[in-house]
């Protein structure tokens, strides 16, 4: 091959992944830009944001993997059965997963900022906003990732193609806007 | 049933490699902080955010999938000519220069639609070119020398590279990101 042909093969295989999980990136950003009050309201929220979506697409990345090569090997059944032991393992993996790696990122973020001198919310603040978030986002993105990896196989598709897609355009956007709930919800309740 | 698949298993095996992730991600977090002021002047800047971050991260892990790829099946030389090394690289540059000033154009608009803004639409399409331009080359190179040190030391690029590269180009996102606006804005 061609370093031409080699290019031209990579581009056309990328491009409308890249361009799907962009609309999902932009929609995301729109969430967050009208989240300025929150963000004004809890500093040291937006430190948070970066380590928050990636651990959603991390996560649930890899929940969705492990699905489809126990789907590829025979190991589970395309239908959601919560009697199996192997999908309710993987399940609540991904769930702990989720939300642990979420308090741990608030509790280092308020070390961080307050060891600097910055301004910085509350402690219960930040925790609470992670960990509801962490639990509502990881519950509507497992939905997302069992329903598309289950219901795709048995429609013929491959799972292995249709999880990685599906997560990052799904967790940018769950992530972002299950923050701006936690969020509120925690701010409603006078900010812990 | 096998212990693999037990939660404490996968946790055991997967916790470790999330919480350093979470640290890695945890610095860009703290690049945002620091710009924070300039986001919330300028919301379009802020709705530039993930998707920048998402698009950086997107193009070094499909490019560091495809070259561990090429490892696996011992076609990659490292050498300056190889051609999947110089046609991939490509592909990354022109897919980059393709899409983020779509993404500038499409931050733009979305924030004028929902609450309006307070810079023109060449600003934000030049601070997305601008950033992605910068954002490849740096996805290149981060993928290209992540690749290269799993080779040489024997690691399955499979297992190392991709997380490496993903969230290093996330935090690089962020700074490019931040580089960008104090240079335009």
């Amino acid at each position: 091959m061609t370093v031409r042909e080699v290019a031209a093969e990579a581009y056309r295989e990328a491009l409308p992944v890249l361009a799907v999980s962009g609309v999902g990136g932009l929609f995301a950003g729109v969430v967050l830009g009208g989240m300025e009050a929150e963000l004004q309201a809890v500093p040291g929220l937006l430190m948070l944001v970066p380590a928050l979506l990636a651990t959603r697409g991390n996560v649930y990345g890899s929940l969705g993997a492990r699905l489809a090569s126990a789907l590829h090997q025979g190991l589970i059944e395309p239908r959601l059965n919560l009697d199996d032991e192997r999908l309710r393992g993987a399940i609540a993996a991904a769930l702990a997963n989720g939300v642990l790696v979420s308090l741990f990122a608030a509790v280092l973020a308020f070390v961080v900022l307050a060891v600097l001198g910055r301004q910085v919310a509350p402690l219960g603040t930040l925790v609470g906003i992670a960990g509801i978030a962490g639990l509502i986002s990881g519950l509507l993105l497992t939905a997302a990732v069992v329903g598309v990896v289950f219901l795709g196989y048995r429609r013929g598709y491959n799972p292995d193609t249709l999880a990685g897609p599906v997560v990052t355009t799904t967790g940018d956007v769950v992530g972002v806007a299950t923050l701006l709930l936690a969020t509120r919800i925690v701010l409603g309740l006078g900010g812990l | 049933m096998e212990t693999r698949w037990s939660p404490r298993a996968i946790m055991r095996t997967m916790l470790p490699i999330l919480l350093v992730l979470t640290c890695i991600e945890l610095a860009s977090g703290f690049v945002l902080d620091t710009f924070e002021g300039t986001l919330l002047q300028y919301p379009s800047l802020l709705v530039l955010v993930p998707v920048t971050i998402g698009m950086a991260g997107n193009l070094g892990s499909i490019l560091a999938a495809r070259l561990s790829t090429v490892v696996h099946l011992g076609l990659l030389s490292f050498e300056p000519d190889d051609e999947y090394l110089l046609g991939n690289a490509v592909a990354t540059l022109g897919l980059a220069l393709t899409l983020f000033p779509l993404v500038g154009a499409g931050a733009w608009l979305a924030q004028t639609l929902v609450g309006g803004t307070a810079l023109g639409i060449g600003t934000v399409v030049l601070v997305a070119f601008g950033s992605g331009a910068v954002l490849a080359v740096l996805a290149v190179f981060v993928t290209l020398v992540t690749t290269y040190a799993a080779y040489r030391f024997g690691l399955d690029p499979d297992d190392v590279v991709i997380p490496v590269v993903t969230n290093v180009c996330d935090v690089l996102g962020v700074v490019v990101l931040f580089a960008v606006v104090r240079l335009v804005v």
